[in-house]
């Protein structure tokens, strides 16, 4: 239960879109939410997608889950479509909302989705009490979401994001309605737990800084239409911790990340 | 995100006086205001049949007349409490003069007519948030049936059920559940719907079924909706349970002591009978609210 998940054969990509487009509406007024998306993400990456709002980041996040379905293109995840593969629990997905249900405890939250697989209760009770401890929540198992600070809030539905072991984490700018001291902790712990797990990770900011710090690999977008401009391999070391933000090759990562927003915005 | 500074609970006296003496004042105002219309309306009466055959008679004869003459229109409120106390006191709890004897036999009906329209209300609610056809199809005659005067359909529904061969509590139940089922579907229809768009993809994301969507998000999530139905529904049985016991000519409830009251002109036995069924209205309520208090206690919405 508690090793990390098996990595897949090299061959089969994480996550692999081909010439994906996403249009609503498209016969009065349509929208190009995504055009041309061409992605392949590696098991093990850790890849954020940053771009202003409206350049479809979190929509590419959607379809890769299965919420949103392209119009045109192909999407895999681990081989198989989106469907298949949110029916084979394959990721987990953390909203920008913390979306923890005010009526269960904390330790109830995280229990959710093994509930649903129909795993016994025992099974529940002790892989929820591990998740908690993995993120630092030990000691609020029967505490109600109301009683928990913002931060601890999305700690714990990452906590239940993680409880099942999926293979992939997909997360949509889960810090962005966090303050900055709060965010910059929970980086540096999602960034410890990727160093231990290697899980993959697709990760949607809107923040510079998170994108450099936390990311084998950055993808940038721009909207109308929703688009790829650019894509920068990190050159930072793995091993990262929150110092490497004041160092050059971090500010020259940063400064090539705001270089490709700045072309996506004047095309 | 929520905080919690409460003030340390106020003592007893604090508590008097803040919530008790208003309460006060208003029981005095009205007591005030029946006694006023107690003299007012039984004046004329007292005049003609019990004062004037004696000769000369005073003001306080007057008073004194009015809140002792036989049938008054308004009796008053110590007539009331000691026709009461009599009935409670002076008979066996097995005595049809006994008004313990009648809440039993109406509280029977309301129970299960209230238990039936909750089951009721929770079945339909559910299918129509999960069929739109059913909507569609359902939610007009809900709402049509409310516009029909229960006591139109109440000699309706129980001569029909009389012919089928139901008699005793479940023709008096199904009038109540008639009345029980419309605020439980209504507001469980708004309390399954109420989940964030946030909270159900979540549920999609886990590949949850549409029953387990049901059982862990909507169902919890409709609870502080279907309360306040539960509170107004029983109420609303327990006047269903008493009006279905007006055309059956009924021995015994609430309702059939208001009917032979009215038939003698018995009118403090109305009215010991109609304060006897408020109070039995308001031990349900109070029931269902703490029931409430006890499921949903520890809940608090972020």
């Amino acid at each position: 239960m508690t090793a990390p998940p098996a990595p897949s054969p090299a061959s089969v990509p994480a996550v692999e879109v081909r010439k994906a487009s996403l249009i609503y509406n498209p016969h009065q007024a349509p929208v190009h939410a995504l055009a041309d998306i061409d992605l392949t993400i590696a098991p093990g990456e850790f890849v954020s997608l940053i771009g202003p709002s409206g350049c479809g980041k979190t929509t590419l996040l959607r379809v890769i889950a299965d919420l949103e379905h392209i119009t045109s293109g192909t999407v895999q995840v681990n081989g198989v479509s989106p469907h298949e593969a949110r029916l084979a629990r394959a990721y987990g997905y953390v909203f920008q909302a913390p979306a923890l249900f005010a009526w269960r405890t904390v330790l109830g939250n995280v229990k959710l989705p093994l509930q649903i697989q129909g795993k016994s209760a025992a099974q529940c009770d002790a892989i929820a009490r591990e998740q908690l401890e993995r993120v630092g929540l030990s000691g609020f198992e029967n505490k109600y979401p109301w009683q928990l600070s913002g931060g601890m809030q999305q700690r714990a539905s990452i906590a239940r994001a993680l409880s099942f072991e999926p293979r992939i984490l997909m997360m949509d700018e889960p810090f962005g309605a966090l303050d900055e001291i709060t965010r910059d902790r929970l980086n540096e712990q999602l960034q410890q737990l990727w160093q231990r797990e290697r899980r993959t990770v697709v990760f949607v900011t809107h923040s510079i800084a998170e994108a450099v710090y936390l990311s084998t690999r950055i993808v940038v977008m721009s909207p109308r239409p929703g688009r790829i401009v650019r894509v920068i391999d990190s050159t930072l070391p793995d091993e990262r911790h929150l110092g490497l933000r004041d160092s050059p090759e971090f500010m020259d990562m940063a400064h090539q990340v705001r270089e490709a927003l700045a072309d996506g915005h004047h095309d | 995100m929520a905080t919690t500074t409460s003030a340390p609970p106020p003592s007893w006296g604090q508590r008097l006086t803040e919530q008790g003496l208003p309460i006060a004042v208003v029981l005095l105002f009205t007591m005030a205001l029946w006694y006023a219309l107690t003299v007012y309306l039984n004046a004329p009466g007292a005049i003609e049949r019990v004062l004037e055959p004696k000769g000369p008679w005073t003001w306080q004869d007057l008073v004194a007349a009015t809140m002792t003459v036989q049938r008054p229109v308004l009796p008053a409120p110590h007539q009331v409490a000691l026709d009461l106390y009599s009935s409670l006191v002076d008979w066996p709890v097995t005595s049809p003069r006994n008004l313990l004897f009648h809440v039993a036999v109406t509280g029977e009906s309301t129970l299960v007519g209230f238990v039936m329209g909750t089951l009721l209300g929770l079945v339909l609610s559910v299918c129509i948030v999960h069929s739109r056809t059913l909507d569609k199809a359902l939610l007009p005659w809900i709402v049509a049936s409310q516009s029909i005067p229960v006591l139109a359909i109440a000699p309706i529904v129980l001569v029909i059920l009389g012919t089928m061969g139901f008699s005793g509590v479940a023709p008096k139940a199904v009038i109540a559940m008639y009345l029980c089922f419309f605020p439980v579907t209504v507001a469980m229809v708004q309390g399954l719907r109420s989940p964030q768009v946030i909270e159900t993809e979540m549920m999609h994301t886990y590949a949850a079924t549409r029953w387990q969507a049901l059982w862990m998000l909507r169902l919890p999530a409709a609870l502080p909706f279907l309360f306040p139905a539960l509170r107004v529904g029983i109420a609303a049985g327990l006047v269903g349970a008493m009006v279905a016991e007006l055309p059956t000519g009924a021995q015994a409830g609430l309702g059939a002591r208001l009917l032979t009251g009215s038939y003698y002109g018995q009118t403090v036995q109305i009215w010991s009978a109609l304060v006897m069924s408020a109070f039995v209205g308001l031990a349900l309520t109070a029931a269902m609210g703490a029931i409430e208090a006890l499921v949903l206690g520890k809940r608090r919405q972020l």
